[in-house]
């Protein structure tokens, strides 16, 4: 199970990085949603695959009966997912205002804040 | 619920069972004031008269319970807070030492500074789209990076004060501002994202995520665990954070966009926080696999150093030729690291104390000659000694504290990482300190014979705006700068009892798990 997903998580980030890596303001977007998930993957793999019963002790006992499920990863990707979503929802919105104020969302035209063939200083006075 | 057989359970062995003391809740205080005050501040975002003011309150708040903390840890060693009731390391341990503490300090004190020059600077629209509120939070994520023990809570404090700087950023929604706050919010969600990647592999290695236990267990697993692609993971996501040469290029793209104060507050802290953590997870939990690395830490020291100041030269703003002067002495910080020696850490934590003041005070510096004079640009900026020669004796305090000269506070941490480097062997590695202090020389300069000296042509200079908040702002630095300056031993000893709990963790790990009962 852990080589399939393994397998996966690589085909994700692959995946992710190629979307990142063009020019596109939109594409990266994708491609930040998709490594956000590749994480979030990474985190369920790594916290090890088992198919154990839920960690929740019986009544009556003080320690669990036999090996449980790892219940940690589920709450470090809860956590991870909240944020990612929200971070994406936010760059969403900016990517779309930039695109309506700038007109554009190839990168290589935004240069708006560092815009080309500035004058050099003064080499004196 | 009463389970049959819990009276006989032993809950100690799992639980804290007491209370903490009233002085352990000094280790959330900067954490829980500024959440505080940003709520307050958000539910009255439309009483503008009263933000700046209930905001500064909330700083000092903030101040005076980290120089409570840092002198509480100096007295009696670091300080731990485990959340939830669950012993360490099952429950969050924030766990202030040295380091995190007197960082917290300067980057509050470079805070309450910022909020002060705010009046003047962030209008009611800046205070209606809610600046006040957003630094509170920022603060928030700063104090809980610095102080807390656990890595992926690290990782969600980098996450708040990341989403609380992009609001920050793009305040006021200018064109170079959304193209600015663009490049910073994506670059910046990647950095801290690869940061979470790391943090998987780590908790896949180890099965613990408390820095004190990873500690611990690191010389144990070392054998058959792929320990130096961890650490070269963190090093590129804290690198990129830190804004580390090759993965600098959203800082000078971004930090001269927003407003001048808040160009001020990331340039000063945020960066900081990239260093910071990569003191704390590449040297106190890799020690070893930082030592194969160092070769590479000091190739891209040298070349953050160099290249950040060439950049820093050939800019016609002054904000722009600041940001590249950041990532300057984001370099210069990095030689500690790359030594890895006591007196090399040392340097690097001196350096980042001054490197936070100064930083912040030429930010303010170029905001005041903007109120003053106009402009931010080399070529219009002119005639400010004859007309305001008050500017003119900060900016030169300030040049000599950023180039490293006496009798400013940047020669001391050089000093420090020049004999490092020295010690070392590694003699290229204290010149290229030394070329780079020289080419700050010749940028700010060149700043100040343009703008100060160079005589003013066409209409007479007209007060855009009162210096009188620049003013008083800037003396306090300048107070901080020469103090350094003049009197560095409290400082030297504070950077090197923070590089000796660093380089020896044991008592950060046994302030997590007294009584030596490790797990």
């Amino acid at each position: 199970m852990e080589a399939i997903l393994a397998v996966t998580v690589g085909i994700f980030f692959a995946v992710s990085i190629y979307l990142m890596l063009s020019k596109h303001i939109i594409r990266i977007l994708l491609g930040v949603a998709i490594f956000g998930n590749a994480v979030n993957l990474t985190i369920f793999t790594t916290g090890r695959v088992v198919r154990e019963v839920p960690p929740i002790i019986p009544e009556g006992v003080t320690v669990p009966p036999g090996i449980t499920a790892n219940p940690l990863p589920q709450a470090l990707i809860l956590t991870a997912i909240v944020i990612s979503f929200s971070f994406f929802a936010f760059l969403l919105v900016l990517a779309f205002r930039t695109y309506q104020e700038l007109g554009t969302d190839d990168t290589d035209g935004m240069r708006v804040a560092e815009p080309k063939g500035e004058e050099l200083p003064p080499l004196g006075y | 619920m009463a389970v049959p057989g819990s009276e006989t359970l032993d809950l100690s062995r799992a639980m804290v069972l007491a209370a903490p003391s009233l002085a352990d809740w000094l280790v959330v205080a900067p954490v829980v004031i500024p959440i505080i005050v940003g709520a307050v501040l958000l539910m009255f975002r439309h009483e503008t008269k009263i933000q700046a003011g209930v905001a500064i309150v909330g700083l000092a708040a903030m101040l005076i319970s980290n120089v409570l903390l840092l002198s509480r840890i100096l007295d009696a060693g670091p300080v731990v807070m485990t959340m939830g009731r669950w012993l360490p390391p099952f429950g969050i341990s924030f766990t202030a030492d040295v380091l995190g503490a007197s960082l917290a300090l300067t980057a509050t004190l470079v805070a309450l500074i910022c909020a002060l020059y705010s009046i003047s600077d962030i209008g009611t629209l800046g205070r209606r789209y809610g600046f006040y509120p957003f630094l509170m939070l920022m603060m928030a994520g700063v104090s809980g990076s610095f102080l807390t023990g656990d890595i992926f809570n690290l990782y969600v404090w980098f996450e708040v004060f990341l989403i609380s700087s992009f609001g920050l950023l793009i305040l006021g929604s200018e064109h170079r501002q959304l193209d600015g706050a663009t490049k910073y919010a994506i670059l910046n969600l990647i950095g801290t994202t690869l940061f979470l990647t790391a943090t998987a592999l780590l908790y896949g290695v180890f099965g613990t995520l408390n820095m004190a236990d990873i500690a611990v267990k690191a010389g144990n697993v070392r054998e058959g665990a792929p320990l130096i692609t961890l650490a070269v993971f963190f090093l590129l996501a804290f690198g990129m954070k830190a804004a580390a040469f090759p993965v600098n290029f959203w800082l000078p793209a971004s930090y001269h966009t927003p407003r001048i104060v808040t160009a001020a507050l990331f340039g000063a802290i945020l960066t900081k926080i990239g260093v910071y953590a990569l003191l704390r997870v590449v040297v106190m939990l890799f020690p070893l696999e930082r030592a194969i690395l160092s070769g590479v830490i000091a190739w891209v020291a040298a070349a953050t150093m160099i290249l950040g100041v060439l950049g820093a030269l050939a800019q016609t703003d002054i904000r722009r030729a600041l940001g590249f002067l950041v990532i300057s002495s984001v370099g210069n910080i990095l030689v500690g690291l790359a030594l890895g020696s006591g007196e090399g850490l040392a340097g690097s934590i001196f350096y980042t104390f001054h490197s936070m003041i100064v930083t912040a005070a030429l930010y303010l510096l170029a905001g005041t000659m903007k109120g003053l004079g106009g402009s931010y640009s080399l070529r219009s900026l002119s005639g400010l000694y004859a007309a305001h020669p008050m500017i003119a004796a900060f900016a030169l305090l300030l040049m000599l504290a950023s180039a490293g000269l006496p009798p400013a506070s940047g020669l001391w941490p050089k000093i420090l990482l020049v004999q490092a480097s020295l010690d070392a062997g590694q003699g290229w590695l204290a010149f290229a300190v030394l070329l780079s202090g020289f080419l700050t020389t010749v940028a700010l300069g060149r700043v100040f014979i343009l703008t100060i000296w160079r005589q003013h042509e066409g209409e007479a200079l007209v007060e855009k705006t009162s210096p009188m908040f620049g003013y008083v702002t800037l003396g306090v630095l300048a107070v901080a700068v020469i103090f350094m300056g003049l009197y560095p031993q409290p400082v030297i000893d504070i950077a090197e009892n923070a590089a000796r709990g660093l380089l020896d963790g044991s008592l950060y790990i046994d302030a997590v798990f007294p009584g030596g009962q490790r797990p």
